[in-house]
């Protein structure tokens, strides 16, 4: 019932290896040629549906970094130490290494901007919209440390993200400048060949691109590109204008993994109720101790 | 017939409370005047032709809406079939209120009331139109009656014949009574916890995101579907919930797991898609609003039905199963329209002012000595 389980890898037997083997050996040459290929829609458009998600550590910060003890530190009497509201975390609470998805690695701030964006660093526990539950914007999105679903027919494709449950509809009609301006924008999707290219704006400027306070405002643009290199993996490419912030348009690229599993399947993320404690508590009529 | 059948008209506010109140508003129907009928059977275009996928399949997708004014539960003392002269009095006084909230301020108007000025329409008043909150350039509750295979229908539920929810079994009875002595322990203020899940942007009100997926008689009653070959996606707008059904042989989850909307598996009965799902969340708020809301239990379970009728209808029918809370289940039916429109961000969370100065007030009025829990009267 689930093509997309269809194509998942199992582990192969023996017996079983021999008998792909054999079949295959008797396979015309062009689907052999195939084999591999992308997975299609009837309408002929590379076939996107599934669950996908980012491997590494873009999400903790997207040019590339070195490993750091905390995001949120403090000056210590030798070097600075993790600001004592996630001291109790150790390493859980440390960031990995990341070799960056930025293309060329830096991002082109504008000085003010790069000022801003050393100051959200600064200010991380105050700052960073996904403490709060937020809607993480585009294309933050597409790298967190959660799974998207893909839904595509031929006349609808529609994005669903376990984080926050946040959702894209990608229009494939463009209905026009965004009306009003959102944390997951308004986003416009078409063909180029094989690669489907949406065009994201009408942003609110509120979202961040990762933990690391890297910004944008609202008159940001992004276009994205979705190219599939094989039935399991794509390549995600957005580019990114924003006069406002940016001194050129710049890039960034990074694979997405089909997740295979044969019960795979998003999970539910509504992390609204989860911060009431951090975004509430102070109001309760007995605050809870801390 | 009814309890209004002696008040008399001249007074408006009494008045206006019967004629819309949107969870009473067929109270009045009868009594309010003779009109010429507005309302025709709903007229299928002939040339329509049942759009399909690329596999078949009835194509559900699109944006729809089920904002209607028909409740969920049926008045006492009306016909399950409202006649065309009720359904145009009924469509017509909530139209004229509408006309009437659209228009222009008038400068020159004095102060109001102290408390507000309350037209008796409860969710209008409820959500501070009484005291200009929330106006109608806001609220699309639905202004006029669902029509079911022709029927103007005066109850969402069908079945019991009565259109109204079955009692609490004694179970239910049971489970619901440690509930409210589990919340009485509490201020309505206490804490973020002890409001309703609304108000924290957990859920939308009125359990829009269902199942079953019911009008919320206030705004927001939109949806989008998506499907493909093996999924059927359907999300809400009110708070972007989002349904993933699955197609095929059900391979449910962990009695354990209960996502807010339950776990959905769906299957192909000839040209109808029919959905069941369990595992709803024990904290989701089954059936809208009282009398027929009620928290589900681990053994729930909703059955829809979804059908193209028309160009511009989806006929949505679904049957509640709760052996553990109800004395029996309970169906309904209603319509989803084709939405002419886009279906905008519904970030409640990120906006949400709300609860915090919720919560803030009733922290200021302790420290003033002033009471702040609900007026029960």
């Amino acid at each position: 019932m689930n093509s997309r389980v269809s194509r998942s890898p199992r582990p192969l037997l023996g017996s079983a290896v021999i008998c792909a083997l054999a079949a295959a050996a008797f396979l015309p040459a062009t689907v052999q040629a195939q084999s591999g290929s992308i997975p299609r829609l009837a309408d002929g458009h590379p076939d996107i549906n599934g669950i996908w998600q980012a491997l590494g550590n873009a999400h903790w910060d997207i040019e590339p970094h070195t490993a750091r003890a905390a995001l949120a530190m403090q000056p210590g009497p030798v070097v600075p130490v993790p600001r004592h509201e996630i001291v109790a975390f150790g390493a859980v609470g440390s960031v990995p290494s990341g070799n960056g998805i930025v293309v060329g690695g830096e991002i082109p701030y504008l000085p003010a901007a790069l000022t801003m964006r050393n100051e959200n660093r600064e200010n991380w526990l105050d700052r960073d919209p996904e403490i709060k539950c937020y809607l993480p914007g585009v294309p933050r999105a597409n790298y967190m440390p959660y799974p998207f679903q893909v839904f595509q027919s031929e006349s609808k494709v529609f994005f669903v993200y376990e984080y926050a449950g946040a959702v894209r509809d990608i229009y494939l009609v463009d209905p026009g400048p965004a009306q009003v301006d959102t944390w997951m924008g308004q986003s416009v999707g078409r063909w180029d060949g094989d690669v489907f290219v949406v065009e994201a704006a009408g942003f609110n400027g509120s979202a961040w691109l990762d933990r690391s306070g890297n910004h944008f405002s609202a008159s940001l643009k992004v276009t994205e590109r979705y190219t599939m290199t094989g039935p399991d993996h794509m390549l995600y490419e957005a580019t990114l204008e924003d006069p406002n912030t940016f001194s050129r348009p710049w890039t960034i690229s990074l694979p997405l993994y089909r997740h295979v599993a044969e019960n795979a399947r998003l999970g539910q993320f509504k992390c609204v109720e989860f911060v009431e404690e951090l975004m509430y508590g102070h109001l309760r009529k007995n605050p809870v101790g801390r | 017939m009814v309890t209004c059948a002696r008040t008399p008209l001249a007074d408006r506010r009494v008045f206006e409370v019967q004629r819309f109140g949107p969870l009473m508003l067929f109270a009045a129907a009868s009594m309010l005047a003779v009109t010429p009928s507005a309302m025709e059977a709903q007229q299928t275009n002939e040339r329509w032709v049942m759009p399909r996928t690329a596999d078949g399949h009835p194509d559900l997708q699109g944006s729809w809406s089920n904002a209607t004014m028909t409740p969920l539960v049926r008045p006492p003392g009306v016909g399950a079939v409202l006649t065309p002269d009720q359904v145009a009095a009924l469509e017509g006084g909530q139209q004229d209120f509408i006309r009437e909230q659209l228009a222009d301020s008038d400068p020159d108007r004095g102060l109001p009331p102290v408390g507000g000025e309350f037209t008796g329409n409860f969710l209008f008043d409820a959500g501070g139109g009484a005291v200009g909150g929330y106006n109608f350039f806001y609220i699309d509750g639905g202004d006029d009656i669902a029509v079911f295979n022709g029927e103007a229908r005066s109850s969402l539920i069908v079945d019991p014949p009565d259109g109204r929810r079955p009692p609490l079994s004694e179970e239910g009875r049971r489970r619901t009574g440690e509930r409210f002595a589990s919340q009485r322990q509490f201020g309505a203020y206490d804490n973020p916890e002890n409001r309703p899940l609304e108000e924290r942007c957990i859920m939308s009100f009125g359990s829009n995101g269902g199942p079953p997926m019911l009008p919320n008689y206030f705004y927001n009653n939109n949806y989008t579907i998506v499907q493909t070959a093996d999924y059927v996606m359907i999300m809400t707008e009110m708070v972007h919930d989002t349904r993933i059904i699955r197609l095929g042989t059900p391979d449910p989850l962990p009695a354990h797991i209960r996502p807010w909307l339950g776990d959905s598996w769906g299957r192909w009965q000839g040209d109808t898609l029919v959905v069941e799902t369990t595992n709803i969340h024990p904290e989701q708020n089954l059936a809208g609003y009282p009398p027929a809301a009620f928290k589900p239990s681990e053994n729930i379970k909703v059955t829809e039905r979804f059908t193209r009728a028309d160009e511009h209808t989806i006929n949505y029918e679904f049957t509640v199963d709760d052996p553990s809370m109800l004395s029996g289940p309970f169906s309904g039916e209603l319509p989803f329209k084709a939405l002419d429109g886009l279906v905008y961000e519904y970030a409640c969370h990120e906006g949400n002012y709300a609860l915090t100065n919720v919560l803030m007030g009733a922290r200021a009025q302790e420290r003033e000595g002033v009471s702040n829990q609900p007026d029960t009267r």
